[in-house]
């Protein structure tokens, strides 16, 4: 059963593809890393995952789940800092699903909240405004979020960027232990020593699939050779994209 | 003597009690509001919103005079018209909000004051620049206390979508679909409460009692609900000793309000807990952990 289906997705802005032409399926409780350089349109799929962008073209199919059942990370959340709450009301807000507008934060959800606090190792912060936060504290904080929603899909978007060593193994045994829950994750990462040791499938991505399966077979040189040749500029006076009259023609 | 001053005028005149009971009202149900646009960065929105009542302020007056009901009910129309085309433009549109704010609130300026002066005095446009919460009667204070209730009640119901979306606008966007009707609700409050302001203060400075007070309280708490009361808290101050100076000295009301106001704000800028300057210049010293 996939939990994620792509058909033939384009996924851009303003018509111009980000991601071209994506089809495949994501297996339910797969963890998928999504690698490619700079500007291969990682932070896009996600977003086209999540529905934050709506596909040019093509459809994604999230296998019968609600968007309440992802919790999305994004790359450089737009969060204001400066806002004052604190990491406990912050962390909070990932039981969303279970409290909505006017739902009590009772006894067992506040446990809930403290217990996913302490297991991102933020013991002691919980009255501290975020504001005072460093990001790697900062990125604890974000995860310990996702924990509370308790969603069946994952996605993070270079979740480990700028972040120490430390900070790295205990968020990555997170995303294992989720993984181990059954749950589906995608991340998008730079890093292939760890897509290599952690993450079972990969999707090599550059403007357009270049190469989506098990690890070992798709983590090749000639494939993050062709990954790193893609082209990253619009073109402005580009035609309507031919291979959609192609399949469309088929179908 | 001290009585006579500062409790005197309220026992001894109706109109006193009545401005008294006015600034409450506003001060409940504006102060928070105020935190609000100072927290989402939108102070100046406010601002420009108050200008943006005038147009139809001023056709209210052009219809029936110097009437608070008909002034009420087209500030209101018209605040919420340029508040939802602005905020519609904004969010299907690449613009900011300020910037297409800017644009409707310039354009309501100039036709409101255009409209008042076709038929009325520069007496009356002051009295619309300005107001005059000492010319409340029962049901211009029935509707700035009904007014107040209304935003408070709302403000209840949209608090959590509001505060997450102030924080992460993107997270509440992925589980909800809640961030852009709070968010027309709550520019809807906004124009509410400057039409309840316009009455006491005037186009110009009925945003003063929400935007200072939420200045002020940023300057004593980093807790979004203690925010919230020590503006409400400074808000009621400003308004009563704004009202106890005017009575005493003969300044217009809604300006001794927001000097008033301004004063206390000086005061929190200066010696504030929270990133005050001279608490900033003498910080003790440093702490062990």
């Amino acid at each position: 059963m996939a939990a994620l289906h792509f058909h033939n997705v384009t996924l851009g802005y303003d018509r111009h593809p980000a991601v071209h032409h994506l089809s495949g399926e994501v297996a339910r409780g797969a963890l998928v890393a999504v690698i490619g350089p700079n500007g291969a349109g990682k932070s896009t799929l996600l977003r086209g995952i999540v529905g934050i962008l709506k596909p040019l073209d093509g459809s994604i199919h999230l296998g019968g789940l609600d968007a309440r059942d992802i919790a999305y990370l994004p790359q450089s959340a737009e969060i204001d800092r400066s806002f004052p709450i604190s990491v406990f009301d912050f962390v909070g807000t990932g039981l969303w699903r279970a409290t909505s507008l006017f739902g009590g934060i009772g006894k067992a959800a506040r446990g809930k909240i403290l217990r996913a606090i302490a297991s991102v190792g933020l013991n002691g912060f919980e009255n501290r405004p975020i504001g005072t936060l460093s990001g790697g504290q900062m990125q604890r904080v974000l995860f310990a979020r996702v924990l509370l929603q308790d969603a069946s899909l994952i996605v993070l978007d270079e979740p480990f960027n700028a972040i120490d060593a430390k900070t790295t193994a205990d968020l990555l045994a997170l995303v294992k232990q989720w993984h181990n829950e059954g749950r589906t994750v995608l991340a998008a990462l730079h890093d292939m020593e760890m897509v290599r040791n952690h993450f079972s499938e990969t999707l090599v991505l550059a403007r357009g699939p270049v190469a989506w399966g098990p690890t070992a077979d798709v983590l090749t040189p000639e494939n993050l050779l062709v990954a790193m040749r893609m082209c990253e500029a619009f073109d402005d006076s580009a035609a309507a994209c031919a291979a959609d009259d192609i399949s469309s023609r088929a179908a | 003597m001290l009585y006579d001053a500062l409790i005197g005028p309220f026992t001894e005149f109706e109109f006193m009690r009545r401005a008294l009971a006015a600034v409450i009202a506003l001060a409940l149900a504006g102060a928070p509001i105020g935190v609000f646009l100072m927290l989402r960065r939108m102070s100046l929105v406010g601002d420009a919103m108050a200008h943006a009542i005038l147009p139809g302020a001023a056709v209210g007056f052009l219809l029936s005079g110097l009437n608070l009901f008909a002034m009420t009910a087209g500030g209101l129309i018209a605040g919420f018209a340029v508040a939802i085309l602005a905020g519609v433009v904004a969010r299907s549109t690449g613009l900011k909000e300020d910037a297409s704010l800017a644009t409707f609130y310039l354009a309501s300026l100039a036709l409101g004051v255009t409209i008042v002066s076709i038929k009325g005095t520069n007496i009356d446009l002051l009295h619309v620049l300005f107001g005059n919460i000492l010319a409340m009667d029962d049901q211009t204070l029935l509707v700035v206390a009904f007014n107040a209730t209304v935003t408070l009640l709302v403000l209840a119901v949209i608090y959590r979508p509001l505060v997450i979306e102030s924080v992460d606008p993107l997270f509440l966007r992925t589980v909800s679909r809640a961030g852009g009707p709070a968010h027309l609700a709550f520019l809807a409050l906004v124009v509410i409460n400057l039409v309840n302001g316009f009455q006491a203060l005037g186009t110009l400075l009925a945003v003063g009692l929400m935007i200072l007070p939420a200045g002020i309280a940023r300057f004593w708490s980093r807790d979004l609900t203690a925010m919230i009361c020590i503006a409400v808290v400074a808000a009621a101050i400003s308004g009563y000793a704004g009202l106890v100076l005017s009575f005493q000295t003969r300044v217009p009301s809604g300006p001794a309000i927001i000097l008033v106001a301004t004063v206390i704000y000086v005061v929190s800028v200066l010696f504030g807990r929270v990133g005050g300057i001279v608490r900033q210049m003498f910080p003790g010293r440093h702490l062990e952990a």
